[in-house]
């Protein structure tokens, strides 16, 4: 049986820019504080980063979990939005539906889920129209071993 | 290369002027684009960007970026300036586009990380 070792849940605020990337800044000095692999660091925190700037950017506001277990780093991320009609679609490089406003802020090229995706060891997208989008991504602790 | 020596190529303006212009780069990510800048891994790199928002220190600081320069003479909000500040990256401005920032650092030897 998986044995959770640490959850922590962050309330991401939609369209706060400001405030954005604060969530997975507190994740990266966590693991940090926890003597992770500087390699395995860097990659969760990507992941969370690229995860909360999409919720901010997208959605009305939602929840990120950040879980160490015995197996695996992960974040679980819910928010309430738009939800990702076609999510082959949005996985593509370069596949964008940012905003100017998005770009302004420097994201919105296309290139937020793939960065997920190459960052992760499992990813798993699941998304209803008009309703939200869940995300569970993260790194295998004994792949990294 | 020290920042010291790129803040005289650059001809660049130190906004953070308590902080270490000894350390040194040997790499440089240059993007206005912040998921750029974070898709590739190269800790310690020097960050060159159009971009002068909260979101550039913060990306720097996931992608432990050492020092940002930002260009065509733009200005950081003080917010941002802070935010460097704390994270202890080293901030530093000029008037010069990306294409000579990038030729002029790349003449003296440093190398793309991207």
């Amino acid at each position: 049986m998986v044995e959770e070792l640490l959850k922590k849940t962050f309330t991401i605020f939609s369209r706060n820019f400001d405030k954005a990337g604060e969530n997975s800044t507190e994740i990266k000095a966590l693991l940090k504080s926890l003597n992770f692999e500087p390699d395995i660091i860097r990659r969760l925190v990507v992941v969370a980063f690229e995860a909360e700037m999409n919720v901010v950017m997208y959605a009305d506001g939602g929840q990120m979990d950040f879980v160490i277990t015995d197996e695996d780093i992960r974040i679980d991320i819910r928010d309430q939005g738009p939800g990702i009609p076609d999510i082959q679609q949005a996985m593509q490089e370069g596949y964008s539906t940012a905003t100017d406003e998005m770009r302004e802020m420097g994201f919105g090229f296309g290139m937020g889920l793939p960065n997920i995706k190459k960052n992760s060891d499992f990813l798993n997208i699941e998304s209803r129209v008009g309703k939200g989008t869940t995300v569970s991504a993260g790194i295998r602790l004994n792949a990294n071993a | 290369m020290k920042l010291e020596e790129i803040k005289n190529i650059l001809q660049c303006e130190v906004l953070t002027p308590e902080m270490d212009l000894s350390l040194e780069v040997n790499t440089v990510l240059a993007s206005d684009g912040m998921s750029e800048i974070l898709a590739f891994h190269s800790p310690g790199a020097l960050m060159i960007t159009g971009l002068t928002n909260i979101q550039s220190v913060r990306t720097a600081d996931i992608a432990d970026v050492r020092a940002i320069v930002y260009i065509r003479d733009k200005r950081p909000h003080e917010k941002t300036v802070d935010l460097a500040r704390q994270k202890k990256i080293p901030v530093l401005a000029t008037s010069l586009g990306m294409f000579d920032v990038c030729g002029l650092l790349r003449e003296k030897g440093l190398k793309g990380a991207m």
